[in-house]
């Protein structure tokens, strides 16, 4: 039983269909890079799998749920699914400790002993435990996107979801935040990731896929496909964003 | 009465009718703090009769004189059978005037929370409610406070409106001793000087706390 | 309810209420152009020379805006007439509301000229305009363009309040309501048949602001006149 199944999605924003019919499946544990043009539909297929966008026909399951019930079942579906933003978009209201145990708290009550063990936990994790007092502006950017992570994680999902979570970054903050990742999908999260960072997609990456104009362009396993592409839209890509 | 000049008696009655100034404007900040904070959670409702109806309430209090406000509920409140002392039609329509305002303000600030942290939170599977609670409405609460402070300004000024109906508070302890005494220019000016002394504060208050939002942090 | 609503004998009172509207408007319209330009000298003093006349300005400022209009029109009403200046109702009302707003508009303004970016004030030097000329183009003119939807929702609350004036006899709107409502005892009747005649006056006033902003600054400024809610400016 895969994790997570798109079975031929639309998705238009008015007059624009931005998704023409997106199939995918991804496997418990495995990892999925999506890859494209600016404007390809990449976090718009993201954003589609937790519900932040309704999809116009087609199908997903994630995680167990089905996506299309109503709002009770889309917050149960939410409680498995993570994900983690290019902009970060921490409670800037909140600490560190705060933000992270604000969900478990109140959406899953757990009681506050517990909620702090896990946020503890999941900040060791992405390395912070340092932090847990401090304010998200106190943070860089890397770390800040750290903390995010470690929002998601502490719901305990089954699925991750990234969407350029390093694109805001710096080089050095890009690879503290990507081993946090690569350290994630070691230890069997499943995961999908829009990236921009082929050298990441095809360590870390099971599968790559490549979305152009709406569409699953090409798709396999990330050596072959960035060794060997097979259309000229992704040889062009990969020769672009190579420099 | 038998003021003959005006002296320290009747600066201490203007004293005296400041407290009602004041908790007429606490009436309506309270008052209209509830009203107010129920339009702009209507206003920012995702059901688009109720944003209508909300918009429609804040355009109307914002197009009619506060005396006209304050006029129907004097009239409004006595043709509904209440023969109530003129604290409650002053405080009603102080009411109403305030939450006409204080919504557009507190609309301004609940949307001016970056539409990311509705994202955030809807993602960590919270309910409107929830996303409310705890993300949205303490970010808004801390946009909200130079303008809210402001406004409160306003509305101490504005209670001087129900003098006209007869209700003494400062404005109207000030008629009242200069009918006795005849000296119009000290004791308006006595009065206007009780207003300052209430009103420049909050003002430089507001100012204050504008600031430190802009120059602070997000906290 | 037992009451029963006759809007019909307010009918008979239509030239009191025209006459008030009228004083209304008058009031009104030589509010707004006489303090909209004592707003816009202050605010250029107040820059141009600082020191005393900037502390001047800004006590005037600070003084009326932290005070009620109500109060305001009492001291010109019956104070002045201490200091030998008599005034009518009407010219104080007038006197009362231009006082007022070119406070407000003089703070607005003011907001306006600070928002001025000195770059912009070296590249009117580099073109070798005069100071005057840098001082009217350069910096006046786009201070105003800037806040002019702020000024025009000030320039509607001054029309609102000019009601106000109705405590100090002023036959204007608000007064022709009190005095049919005194021939017919209609009170709720007359007061919302004001009420709405202030709100299309509101929105009315607000449509010719904006033909003005259109005319003066193009349709941007105008579109945002047409949509701005009072500001509440501390
Ligand atoms: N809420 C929206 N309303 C209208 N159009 C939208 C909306 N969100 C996305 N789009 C459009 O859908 C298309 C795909 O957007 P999407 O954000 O999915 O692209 P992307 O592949 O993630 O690109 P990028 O690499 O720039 O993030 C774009 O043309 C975008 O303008
Ligand atoms: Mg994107």
């Amino acid at each position: 039983m895969p994790e997570v199944v798109v079975e031929n999605v639309h998705k238009s924003f008015g007059a624009l269909e931005v998704l023409k019919g997106v199939s995918l499946s991804v496997g418990r544990g495995e990892v999925f890079a999506l890859i494209g043009r600016s404007g390809s539909g990449k976090s718009t297929l993201l954003r589609c799998m937790n519900g932040l966008e309704k999809i116009n026909s087609g199908k997903i399951e994630i995680a167990g749920h089905a996506l299309g019930g109503d709002a009770k079942a889309l917050r149960k579906l939410r409680t498995d699914v993570g994900i983690v933003f290019q902009s970060y978009n921490l409670f800037p209201h909140l600490t560190v400790g705060e933000n992270i145990m604000l969900a478990p708290r109140i959406v899953k009550d757990v009681a506050k002993t517990k909620a702090r063990e896990v946020a503890r936990e999941v900040l060791h994790l992405v390395g912070l435990s340092e932090k847990f007092d401090s304010y998200p502006d106190q943070l860089s950017g890397g770390q800040q996107q750290r903390v995010a992570i470690a929002r998601s994680l502490a719901m305990r999902p089954k699925v991750m979801l990234f969407d350029e979570v390093t694109s805001a970054l710096d080089p050095e903050l890009t690879e503290e935040v990507l081993t946090v990742m690569e350290n994630l999908a070691r230890d069997g999260m499943t995961m999908i990731l829009v990236t921009h960072e082929m050298g990441f997609a095809r360590r870390v990456a099971t599968q790559t896929i490549f979305m152009h104009k709406g569409r699953i362009w090409e798709q396999g396993p990330s050596a072959a496909l960035f060794a060997d592409p097979e259309t000229p839209e992704l040889r062009q890509f990969v020769k672009s964003d190579v420099k | 009465m038998t003021l003959k000049t005006f002296g320290l008696d009747q600066f201490g009655f203007l004293l005296f009718s400041l407290q009602w100034t004041i908790l007429l404007t606490v009436i309506a900040l309270i008052g209209g703090g509830l009203l107010g904070f129920a339009v702009a959670l209507a206003r920012t409702s995702q059901l688009k009769p109720v944003r209508i109806a909300a918009a429609t309430y804040i355009q109307i209090i914002q197009g009619i004189p506060v005396l006209m406000i304050l006029f129907l509920s004097y009239y409004g409140l006595s043709l509904a059978g209440f023969e109530l002392p003129p604290l409650f039609a002053a405080g009603a329509s102080m009411t109403v005037y305030a939450s006409g305002y204080l919504a557009e303000i507190w609309r301004g600030s609940i949307q001016a929370v970056p539409k990311q942290q509705w994202e955030a939170s809807e993602s960590l599977a919270m309910t409107r409610l929830q996303q409310y609670r705890y993300v949205i409405l303490p970010q808004a609460m801390r946009i909200s406070l130079p303008p809210t402070v402001g406004f409160a300004v306003q509305v101490v000024k504005n209670t001087s409106i129900t003098s006209i109906i007869g209700f003494v508070e400062l404005a109207r302890a000030g008629q009242l001793i200069n009918n006795a005494t005849f000296q119009p220019f000290r004791v308006f000016l006595a009065v206007a000087a009780l207003y300052f002394v209430v009103c420049y504060p909050l003002s430089q208050l507001s100012r204050l706390l504008e600031r430190r939002l802009h120059a602070g942090s997000s906290r | 309810m037992s009451y029963t609503f006759q809007f019909g004998v307010l009918a008979q009172y239509q030239d009191q209420i025209l006459s008030g509207i009228w004083l209304t408007i008058k009031i009104s319209v030589l509010s707004i152009i006489l303090g909209c330009a004592a707003g816009i000298g202050l605010a250029s003093v107040r820059s141009i020379w600082g020191g005393a006349v900037r502390f001047l300005v800004d006590a005037y400022v600070e003084i009326i805006r932290n005070t009620p209009f109500l109060v305001q029109l009492f001291i010109v009403y019956f104070g002045l007439p201490g200091l030998g200046l008599r005034v009518g109702a009407d010219t104080a009302a007038l006197i009362g509301m231009t006082i007022n707003l070119a406070a407000y508009s003089t703070e607005i303004i003011r907001a306006g000229i600070e928002a001025v970016h000195k770059s912009q004030i070296e590249a009117g030097e580099a073109l070798g305009f005069t100071r005057f000329q840098i001082y009217r183009h350069v910096i006046i003119v786009p201070a105003i363009a800037k806040v002019y939807p702020a000024l025009c929702s000030q320039f509607v609350l001054m029309m609102l309040a000019s009601s106000i004036c109705s405590a100090i006899s002023t036959q204007e709107l608000a007064a022709s309501a009190a005095f049919v409502e005194s021939q017919t005892y209609r009170s709720f009747e007359i007061y919302i048949a004001v009420t709405l005649i202030y709100l299309v006056l509101a929105l009315a006033l607000r449509a010719v602001l904006a033909v003005v902003g259109m005319w003066l600054f193009g349709r941007r400024v105008a579109r945002r006149t047409m949509t701005a809610l009072p500001e509440v400016q501390a």
